[in-house]
């Protein structure tokens, strides 16, 4: 099992002209036969698009997201749209009833996901992202930018704020032979769909997943929320070893580290307060972000 | 980005909030007409610099005994005096660091009368994915001890983002903050009116500490401090025009410029990494295992060759540094794009301190062969313990 993408999900892309869409898709493709099955174009709509690989692959372009939900049965969709068209087409995918709406794009104004979060919260779709990497099952689906080669069907649920540190934790958990069930990015933006209870809780909840690896950053608290959650279901019996990471120890105060949610304020938000909430829930915490694959090991051989 | 108060109250006036009038003036000798401007019989002269805590801060030129960054002048040669005493000087408050900021403009305006003052400000509440208002009756002080020592002093109130702020938002507010008379009334106009200005404007922070409730029982904003979202700068010429580059470090406006997130740090390690949270962990490694980073760069997603190599400048540029790191694990970044920009750079610019490179991910053959070909005097790296390792070994040794 995994959670939330696997063999049979059919995925839309909007933004699948631009350069990002086309190159992610042409590897989306080559990885196990993601199944994409349509791109999104207001004015292209009709025509269809080639892969430059090896231009083998076409898919077919639809004008709106509806259309092309209704045409291809696709229950999931990928946005790649430049950041000031993005809140729109985010929210054109919820209108059009789309599962899952996994948003790739960095730098989206905050107040355009205010509006995007007002939506989704009275909707049934679920949004991963965005600023994030994606959601990747391994040997069935790849939706967003990780790199394919570096993962392995196995028993490790990995989620993560931080794109490239998902890559890490699943680089390492392949290297020690653990592989994985499903490697989740949340994105790094401080207003997002999905939260990391939202992806422990999945995780719990497949069978498959027997250890969890939790990536988290500096800013905001949802670590210390998630740490509160993996708590409380322990004491309910519902326990799976899990390994966890706080990146930005060492970041100045009051400094926004790239992503906008990163940056501690007035003593909230550090590292030291989610890596004690983290310990306290069970959890053991890496020092190093070139130890979660050996830390989880080891932790298992216990 | 970040505005100076008085570019911040004009922003809010210009949406109809209370501020008091005033003249922005960058030499003193603009200081007397400017006080003409203003009807007296109390001036108030206020350092403009991008840091809170102005008031208490000192001139590091003047003596421990001289008055602080913000004063008040009860006539126009005190007004004038005041603004020799400041202008070039270097304030010094808890928020610049020692090295202080030097003041290059005051705002002159126009004195008030306080009967008592609030805290409001208007953030984008993360848990709630709202815009929040804060508030509490502890104005004029420092919101993040209040915070600590009375938290119940502060009230969160959320606003629907499909209705705007309602009369009963509106009267919650006035009620946390306790205010009767002119001042409620004053409270339920002006609390649309904040939000208007936050959420047209894409503001990231709007600080109005203190609020004031005057001897006339009205409310006026007698501080403000605003922050824009960078993310929509682009949908904001008339902002974007506000911007002070004297108030920011230079390799960050030049970083800012290939829209790199670059900020300077004190350490001796220059890192390149791609992905914010990878930036920050590399940091961190660097530091376990020792020495310090010289700086927090992201390159980002998707960069260009040339962006790659600004980025690579920007650091050898810094002459604390003693060593680089390139941490690049490729999902949208591809690891060809960072090599070949990495090599141009080096061939531009020359190497003079070691160089360590890790690179993993999407086209990492291409990647590394395209630096095994170079011909250049790049140390690759495994992982990212081994590169941490490598370049903190490297810098002890050098």
């Amino acid at each position: 099992m995994s959670i939330l993408v696997n063999k049979d999900t059919k995925i839309l892309v909007q933004g699948l002209t631009g350069k990002t869409g086309t190159f992610h898709t042409e590897q989306a493709l080559a990885y196990f036969g993601t199944r994409m099955v349509g791109g999104i174009h207001p004015k292209k709509g009709g025509e269809s698009w080639t892969s430059g690989m090896d231009g083998a692959a076409s898919l077919p372009i639809f004008s709106t997201v509806a259309e092309g939900k209704e045409r291809t049965g696709a229950t999931a969709s990928v946005v790649y749209v430049p950041p000031a068209g993005a809140g729109a087409a985010i929210i054109e995918a919820i209108d059009a009833g789309i599962e899952l709406i996994v948003c790739i794009t960095e730098g989206i104004p905050v107040m355009d996901m205010v509006k995007v979060k007002a939506r989704l919260e009275k909707s049934s779709s679920r949004l991963l992202g965005p600023n994030c990497p994606g959601v990747l099952t391994p040997e069935e689906c790849k939706i967003g930018i990780m790199p394919g080669n570096i993962f392995k069907k196995g028993s490790v649920g990995v989620v993560s704020r931080s794109g490239t540190l998902t890559y890490e934790a699943v680089f390492q958990t392949t290297a020690e032979g653990l592989g994985q069930t499903t490697a989740v990015g949340i994105g790094g933006d401080p207003v997002k769909g999905t939260e990391f209870i939202d992806i422990l809780e999945m995780f719990l909840a497949d069978d498959d997943t027997k250890s969890i690896i939790m990536i988290g950053e500096i800013g905001g608290s949802a670590e210390e929320e998630a740490a509160q959650f993996l708590r409380d279901e322990a004491k309910k019996g519902r326990r799976k070893p899990t390994v966890g990471f706080i990146a930005g120890r060492t970041a100045p105060k009051g400094r926004t580290m790239g992503h906008a949610g990163a940056i501690v304020a007035g003593g909230k938000g550090d590292a030291d307060s989610k890596i004690e909430a983290m310990k306290a829930a069970g959890i053991t915490v890496s020092d190093s972000p070139a130890r979660l694959g050996k830390t989880l090991a080891e932790l298992l051989k216990n | 980005m970040n505005i100076h108060e008085h570019q911040a109250k004009a922003v809010l006036k210009a949406f109809g909030a209370p501020v008091a009038d005033g003249v922005a003036i960058f030499s003193a000798d603009e200081a007397g007409a400017a006080a003409d401007k203003l009807p007296g019989p109390l001036w108030v002269v206020k350092s403009q610099i991008h840091a809170g805590g102005r008031g208490k801060g000192k001139f590091k030129e003047l003596g421990p005994d001289a008055k602080g960054g913000v004063r008040l002048a009860f006539s126009r040669d005190e007004v004038i005096a005041h603004a020799k005493d400041m202008l070039g000087n270097t304030l010094v408050t808890h928020q610049t660091g020692p090295a202080g900021k030097q003041v290059n403009r005051l705002y002159i305006e126009d004195g008030a009368d306080i009967e008592t003052e609030l805290y409001l400000s208007l953030l984008v509440n993360r848990e709630t994915g709202r815009v929040a208002f804060v508030v509490s009756t502890e104005g004029g002080m420092d919101i993040e001890a209040v915070a600590e020592e009375t938290p119940e002093k502060i009230l969160t109130i959320n606003i629907d983002p499909q209705t705007g702020v309602t009369s009963s938002d509106a009267g919650r507010i006035a009620d946390a903050l306790e205010l009767k008379g002119p001042a409620r009334e004053d409270m339920l106009s002006l609390a649309p009116i904040l939000y208007r200005a936050f959420t047209e404007k894409d503001m990231s922070l709007l600080e109005v500490n203190p609020l004031i409730v005057m001897k006339d029982g009205h409310l006026r904003v007698l501080d403000a401090k605003v922050s824009f979202d960078g993310n929509a700068l682009f949908r904001h010429d008339d902002i974007r025009a506000l911007r002070d580059l004297t108030e920011e470090d230079e390799k960050e406006i030049e970083a800012s410029k290939y829209d790199l997130a670059y900020i300077a740090l004190d350490g001796n390690i220059g890192c390149m990494v791609n992905g914010a949270g990878l930036a920050m962990a590399t940091m961190d490694i660097i530091k376990l295992y020792g020495a310090e980073p010289a700086n927090f760069l992201d390159v980002g997603g998707g960069a260009s060759k040339e962006k790659v190599t600004h980025a690579f400048k920007i650091i050898t540029a810094d002459k604390n540094v003693k060593g680089i790191l390139v941490n690049i694990f490729g999902g949208i970044m591809r690891c060809d794009v960072i090599a070949e920009g990495v090599v141009a750079a080096v061939k531009e610019v020359g190497l003079k301190v070691p160089l360590v490179v890790r690179l993993e991910g999407t086209n990492v053959d291409q990647g590394k062969k395209i630096l095994n070909e170079s011909g250049l005097d790049i140390t690759s790296a495994d992982d990212l313990d081994d590169a941490a390792q490598k370049i903190v070994a490297a810098v002890k040794k050098g």
